[in-house]
């Protein structure tokens, strides 16, 4: 049987729960392995209840799995959570204070953590180095991958402090390996040099704003894109990002609006309050026709809702925003991989069509780890569309920043680039700008604008689908839910049923002849949403008549996992 | 802007506009419109190299009326729009224009924030203690009591804008007049000189939805700041006295000023060339991505 190694690192806000998880996923890639992590957390700084869960593979995996392999638990109340979840080979390791829960249970492995950081370098931080290296001399892996991986994730911090995180990760590794209790099996040894990226869904967002030649941020913190706003705050400063933590979400999308209007590639980051609050300000970048690129990670609702979990419940929000009717693009990446190149893409649509374009994802996307390779440089491509150079602009008489085309795009100048003046409005405006009470000229420029969607629909790539007459089921869904309704496909086909599946990462302009095609068959259609309502099944209901047979849907702020999709399925549908 | 030459002189012909003017007769407006074309005539700054962010009610609508770039913004939302012009473009002379509705209620958060960040924008608030757009109702700075069909019991409290600027230690903090073009052309003058962000509050008569705070109102009120040798606008709790200020005699002119830095200064990635001009690249992320193996 293939490695499907599930571990989860469990304990209060404050212990280092993330650093562990992420040490251990990318001493896994490092060894070529495929690493999915998922993380779950409260809205508070210190106490709680967090935890990292990673799943590791020689396959790619996008999805969680319920059940654990090892559980490292940092406190009492991660056992008591989640000692259900292990396996009954499985493992649970943690200090003495957890083992008070044991009772005859041979699941458990004492790690002396403290008293092993103590021993070996006299500093008691690292102790959770300990738990790292004994994780690994459980699993046999390759020490030295871990001593690089730790080196690496240190180099920034003192001498010692590296030398200290490598020998304690030793001590627990030689420890585990001495104290291997007889029941656990496991094993887990690197395939190779592992060279491919470990990263966040929003990390690759961020890294998909920097590639796309974005030179303007400005957010108001709010989970799950904060890290949006810190990681270009952070590198930014290297590569001609202004980045500027703004008083509200109103003044985000109006600074924006702001940037992009005076030139060039500007973004902002929120969740679904501060979406709200940016609604009107998405309008004034529909009328006056600027670029604006907005990343909306939304959790669950309404109002504040549960700040730091998940859900897929702005999905009608989001395509459907602001006062009034103008053209915009919605695209909800599924992997982390679609989260880079959806981004380069959002900057370039934001352009080339002079509209707000909405990234749409969710904690779970937001907040994930997965592996995947480098990402190719070379399929960056940066289309500004009719922006014109200083020398264009010069040839141009009578300038009309709102003039009507057969494409409802208007070549765009540059304020303070040229002697040509720039105007735009957000009262209804004739071709020049200028605001406008007539009629005429408002049904003129609402046409035009509106015009934009005859491109703007041959821009929207294919959804993931594979062309099955015979399939008896299409599991059906958008945005983070990919991983997972792809792995229980899988879990289908291998159990005789006809299975298909039709993923949506653009779903607006909504592909409706694409989704039509991959529906035409008898077979039974399943939309799976991590919302109440079914947002997706009531578009595509509403967007292509075709119906839908039967939902399947989350809203506890918890992500979708296989296992959920599979349970749900045998009770209603196969 | 640099590397565009003006070879001739920037005269008034420059700033006329063929926009139907869709003010009343008389109004206040008029004043503020000829001191800005003036202002910039005698700064000798071409149309091209100014950038207006203007609001909604009728002092958004002013630079329609004369030759300029223009984002003729949401209600309120002037200064955040100004800001990001300003910081990617520091060759514009960016003016932000609105009214008192739309930049002491509507863009309230705004205009605090953007005073205690500084950064080098003029601010020309159109202050008629009335909403004029939408046919008279009470504005922030309504005088107390004043009855209008929201506040048939009389308008509450106003907010006083200056003492506002002068407490949250805005780098320049003007008020002016707007029958008096001379001094509002000098005020708007100082203030697009200001290297900061610079208020200057403009009393203007609303000839027919305000009829307390008339031209003959502050007519008999209104003396100038600058005859006075002795006031000093850089002592800030002078300034917030004088700001307090406001009856029988009300003050017009500089109220307070400070020399502080500007919030592009702190922008890491602002000094050099600006940000508009810079190239931009995939390929040169490739180190970065490394950073994520």
């Amino acid at each position: 049987m293939s490695l499907d190694l599930n571990f989860m690192v469990g304990g209060e806000a404050g212990q280092g729960i993330q650093t562990v998880g992420f040490i251990l996923g990318k001493t896994m890639v490092r060894g070529g392995l495929h690493v999915f992590a998922d993380q779950d957390y409260e809205s508070r700084i210190r106490g709680g209840h967090n935890f990292f869960r990673a799943r590791v593979s020689e396959g790619q995996v996008g999805a969680q799995k319920e059940q654990l392999d090892i559980l490292i638990a940092m406190n009492e109340e991660t056992v008591e959570l989640h000692r259900n979840e292990v396996k009954e080979n499985g493992l649970i390791i943690g200090d003495k204070s957890v083992l008070k829960l044991k009772s005859g249970d041979s699941r458990f492995l004492e790690l002396p953590m403290e008293s092993l950081a103590m021993q070996t370098t006299g500093n008691k931080i690292v102790s959770n180095s300990v738990a790292v290296g004994a994780t690994f001399g459980l699993l046999d892996y390759d020490f030295q991958i871990l001593d690089n991986v730790l080196r690496w994730h240190f180099s920034k911090s003192s001498p010692k402090i590296q030398e200290d995180n490598v020998n304690a990760a030793r001590a627990g590794f030689e420890y585990a390996k001495m104290h291997r209790p007889s029941g656990f099996n496991l094993k887990c040894s690197p395939v190779g040099i592992g060279r491919r990226m470990f990263l966040t869904g929003h990390e690759a967002v961020s890294l998909g704003a920097i590639a796309a030649g974005c030179q303007f941020l400005a957010a108001y913190p709010m989970t799950p894109t904060t890290p949006v706003l810190e990681l270009l705050a952070e590198k930014g400063r290297s590569y001609d990002i202004a980045v500027i933590q703004a008083e509200d979400e109103i003044s985000a999308i109006n600074m924006v609006v702001g940037a992009a209007f005076a030139g060039v590639r500007a973004m902002t980051a929120t969740s679904g309050s501060g979406f709200a609050l940016m609604v009107e300000g998405i309008g004034l970048a529909g009328i006056t026709e600027t670029p604006a690129v907005i990343v909306l990670g939304q959790r669950p609702g309404p109002a504040v809702g549960l700040p730091t979990r998940t859900e897929q419940g702005e999905l009608l929000m989001a395509i459907r925003v602001g006062t009034g009717e103008f053209p915009r693009a919605v695209l909800a990446p599924a992997t982390v991989e679609d989260a880079f190149f959806m981004t380069v893409k959002a900057f370039n649509l934001a352009e080339q069509y002079q509209i707000p374009v909405i990234i749409l994802t969710d904690t779970h996307l937001a907040n994930s780890y997965n592996d995947v390779d480098k990402f190719d440089l070379r399929k960056v491509k940066i289309d500004r569309g009719e922006l014109l150079s200083t020398e264009e602009v010069g040839r141009i008489t009578d300038y009309r920043r709102h003039l009507v085309t057969r494409s409802g795009v208007s070549p765009r100048a540059i304020p303070g680039m040229s002697t040509t003046l720039v105007i735009t409005d957000s009262d209804e405006h004739d071709e020049y700008g200028h605001l406008t009470e007539s009629a005429v000229i408002r049904t003129e420029q609402v046409k035009k604008r509106l015009k934009k969607y005859d491109g703007l629909k041959s821009e929207i790539e294919n959804p993931r689908y594979q062309t099955r007459p015979d399939a008896e089921l299409t599991l059906i869904g958008w945005g983070s839910t990919f991983g997972a309704i792809r792995e229980a496909a899988l879990e289908l086909e291998k159990a005789g049923v006809a299975c298909n599946v039709l993923h949506l990462n653009q779903v607006w302009p909504f592909p409706v002849a694409e989704v039509v095609g991959a529906l035409n068959h008898k077979g039974k259609k399943v939309v799976i949403e991590s919302n109440a309502t079914g947002q997706l099944a009531y578009l595509i209901q509403a967007e292509t008549g075709q119906k839908i047979d039967y939902q399947i849907n989350k809203w506890d702020g918890r992500p979708i996992s296989p296992q959920y999709i599979l349970n749900a399925l045998k009770k209603g549908v196969i | 802007m640099a590397g565009i030459e003006s070879r001739t002189d920037i005269t008034f012909q420059n700033f006329a506009s063929s926009v139907e003017i869709a003010w009343c007769p008389g109004c206040g407006n008029f004043g503020i419109l000829r001191a800005i074309k003036r202002a910039l005539v005698e700064l000798q700054i071409a149309p091209h190299q100014v950038f207006f962010v203007s609001g909604i009610g009728q002092a958004g609508k002013t630079p329609h009326y004369l030759k300029c770039n223009l984002l003729n913004e949401l209600h309120g939302r002037t200064l955040p729009a100004a800001t990001a012009a300003r910081i990617v473009n520091p060759g514009l002379t960016v003016i932000a224009e609105g009214g008192d509705g739309d930049g002491y209620g509507e863009g309230g958060n705004h205009f605090i924030s953007v005073m205690v960040r500084n950064v080098k924008i003029t601010y020309l608030v159109h202050n008629n203690q009335v909403y004029g757009l939408t046919k008279g109702q009470a504005s922030p700075t309504s005088q107390k009591g004043f009855i209008t069909k929201t506040t048939p019991q009389g308008a509450w409290e106003p907010l006083n804008p200056l003492a506002l600027a002068i407490a949250t230690n805005a780098s320049f903090v003007a008020r002016s007049y707007s029958a008096d073009t001379e001094h509002l052309t000098k005020m708007i003058k100082m203030a697009i000189q200001h290297r900061g962000f610079a208020l200057v509050d403009i009393l203007q008569p609303c000839v027919t939805y305000n009829h307390v705070n008339t031209y003959q109102f502050y007519q008999s009120r209104v003396y100038k700041l600058d005859e006075d040798r002795n006031y000093d606008p850089t002592d800030r709790i002078g300034a917030f006295r004088k700001s307090l200020e406001w009856g029988d005699k009300i003050p017009i002119g500089l109220f307070y000023k400070v020399e502080r830095p500007v919030f592009e200064d702190y922008v890491p990635v602002y000094p050099g060339e600006p940000l508009v001009k810079r190239p931009i690249s995939a390929e040169r992320i490739q180190q970065l991505l490394e950073e994520y193996i």
